[in-house]
């Protein structure tokens, strides 16, 4: 329980101060965002330009010189999906059940696992946290592109070909989300903090679960946006050969491979695969903007 | 005798302690092993082969550095190339998603959300460089072409990517772009938890502007996430080469943007040289880690 308080009562201690920030003019605020949301744009473009061109029809498509914006938009790059799609070996859903499920428990699992690890290299006292620290930063820095042969022998001894395993376990050993994580524990949490917990008898697991993962809340979610994007885009690389247990990507790869007459439904399709890491992207950033704001209303 | 069991029964009651700590860093530990630490050492074992993935690798000793550094030209052209996307791109992209985060969380949550929405948008539609593509075509009417051309900024249009001269300012753009979201949400996430009473304090303690406001509270309030950005910056612009084979084609003009991974995956991929690639491979881990090196000891010059 007393877990809990400290943790409103920093929440608290941050909102009863009032904010005496320098900040800007209002024109300078709005200036600020003028620019802001011009160099936004320009980051935006191509997105702008999938959604465009995904609803040109077929000679918008084809016509010389190449136009930016759609000037008769239709649906009909949309509603051919369904006739390129009855060609599939396996119903489209199971393709989306795949992809959903894998997703969703592969990022699930790796924020625990990541999260943990982080919470240990950045806290734990025994010796070597360092040593093990460096290791993993440093296995950041090996280009993945030579590792695919010994990879591929491990996942075969381990008889992991060919299983929804193989899209899973690999991703565990992800290194980016238990470096960012640590960076943050070791940055935000205070060890007075952790101290305070302790002796009221809370354990390791009680202090990760109940102190470390609320704090980190706002880098456990940005982490979730990594890790959904890749895992959700990922097409495995000769580990898969059983139609069924195959995820969307995958087909995608087999639509696109049209050439230009299917270009447009290429680019709707690609339009529908961002829609899911999009939404997760608003889930998670209202839920930053929560975590922050309503802290100090709930006292 | 006496010091002996002393010191094992404090070891036992250390591991104690540390055993929920094991017991969390160990479903980590254990994928890590497997599928990184040991294909990397396997990676490095190989690198003294010559192995054509079909027959066994045999051992060559130093056989493939020595081919690296004394007989291939293109390597050394490469390496420079990597070297000058390090030195120009990671410094930008580094100063750029601090810049950009920093401006963005003064805004209401709402705007926030939406400005960093925008972005990131490059990172999530994934390979989307291919727009740059027809941006920067070589006709008159590639975007880019059409638009100086009716300013009146060119009289005839410029194959952007077939000059060496424009590749690689090109090549560093669009490369800064694509990569810069991860660092920049990072930094975004990690501003939010530098707490208000610090700026509070700041105000006490004789903080006048934004400028020292930023020079001594948010900047070290942040530098655990900063030396996130930066390693982020060093692995992203060591490894500049989709972009690069996307854009300019490898080879590229006179080699002008063919980076140490690009020739690395054609070694590995065309060439099927995988012991030679994963020379490369070796040499590229050893420039990147001094890189993080030095930067990490001029971070901790900075914080002094």
């Amino acid at each position: 329980m007393k877990i809990k308080n400290i943790i409103k009562n920093r929440a608290a201690a941050k909102n009863k101060i009032a904010s005496r920030r320098y900040t800007r003019s209002k024109f300078g605020n709005f200036l600020n965002f003028f620019l802001l949301a011009a160099a936004g744009l320009f980051t935006m473009l191509p997105l702008i330009y999938a959604v465009c061109t995904s609803f040109k029809p077929l000679d918008e498509l084809l016509i010389f010189p190449p136009r930016f914006f759609v000037k008769r938009p239709t649906l009909g790059n949309y509603l051919a999906l369904p006739d390129l799609m009855a060609s599939l070996k396996v119903p489209l859903s199971r393709y989306l059940f795949n992809s959903l499920m894998i997703t969703a428990i592969t990022v699930f699992i790796y924020i625990m696992v990541a999260a943990m690890a982080a919470f240990v290299l950045a806290k734990a006292t025994f010796k070597g946290r360092n040593f093990l620290f460096w290791v993993v930063q440093f296995a950041l820095m090996f280009n993945a592109y030579t590792l695919s042969v010994p990879q591929y022998l491990i996942f075969s001894k381990l008889h992991l070909i060919d299983t929804y395993w193989i899209y899973i376990l690999p991703y565990m050993a992800s290194t980016l989300g238990v470096f960012l994580l640590k960076q943050y524990i070791e940055g935000y949490i205070p060890n007075a903090l952790l101290e305070a917990a302790k002796i009221d008898g809370a354990s390791h697991y009680r202090i990760f679960w109940s102190v470390v993962m609320p704090v980190i809340k706002p880098a456990w979610l940005t982490l979730m946006l990594f890790s959904f994007r890749d895992v959700w885009s990922s097409v495995p690389n000769g580990t898969i050969f059983t139609e069924q247990l195959k995820t969307l990507p995958q087909i995608v790869s087999q639509i696109t491979a049209g050439g230009t007459a299917r270009a447009g439904s290429a680019m709707a399709v690609t339009v529908i695969m961002m829609i899911p890491p999009i939404i997760i992207y608003l889930i998670s950033q209202s839920n930053v903007v929560e975590a922050m704001s309503s802290a100090g209303i709930k006292e | 005798m006496k010091t002996n069991k002393l010191c094992k029964t404090r070891n036992r009651e250390v591991f104690r302690d540390n055993l929920p700590m094991f017991v969390m860093l160990a479903p980590f530990m254990i994928c890590f092993f497997l599928f990184t630490i040991l294909p990397i050492i396997s990676s490095m074992a190989l690198s003294f082969t010559s192995y054509d993935m079909i027959s066994s690798p045999k051992f060559v000793g130093i056989d493939n550095y020595r081919r690296m550094i004394v007989d291939d030209s293109v390597f050394g052209v490469t390496a420079r190339n990597t070297l000058v996307f390090a030195v120009v791109a990671g410094p930008i992209g580094f100063i750029l998603s601090f810049l950009l985060a920093w401006f963005v969380n003064e805004f209401s949550p709402r705007v926030r959300a939406i400005l960093s929405l925008m972005f990131y948008a490059p990172s999530l539609v994934g390979n989307a460089y291919f727009i740059w593509q027809v941006a920067f075509s070589a006709d008159s009417y590639g975007y880019v072409n059409s638009l100086l051309l009716s300013i009146g900024v060119i009289t005839e249009p410029v194959s952007w990517l077939k000059n060496e001269q424009y590749l690689m300012p090109i090549i560093i753009v669009v490369q800064l772009w694509q990569s810069m979201g991860v660092s920049f949400l990072a930094n975004v996430s990690g501003l939010q938890n530098v707490s208000r009473d610090m700026y509070e304090a700041g105000s006490i303690d004789g903080i006048r502007n934004r400028w020292q406001e930023l020079r001594y509270i948010t900047l070290p309030a942040m530098s655990n996430m900063l030396l996130f950005s930066a390693v982020m910056q060093i692995q992203s612009s060591f490894s500049v080469s989709a972009v690069a084979t996307a854009l300019a084609g490898y080879p590229s003009k006179s080699n002008a943007v063919d980076t140490v991974v690009s020739l690395m995956a054609d070694v590995a991929t065309v060439r099927y040289e995988l012991g030679y690639a994963s020379a490369i491979a070796v040499i590229l881990f050893v420039m990147m880690f001094t890189t993080r090196i030095v930067v990490g000891k001029v971070i901790q010059m900075a914080q002094k």
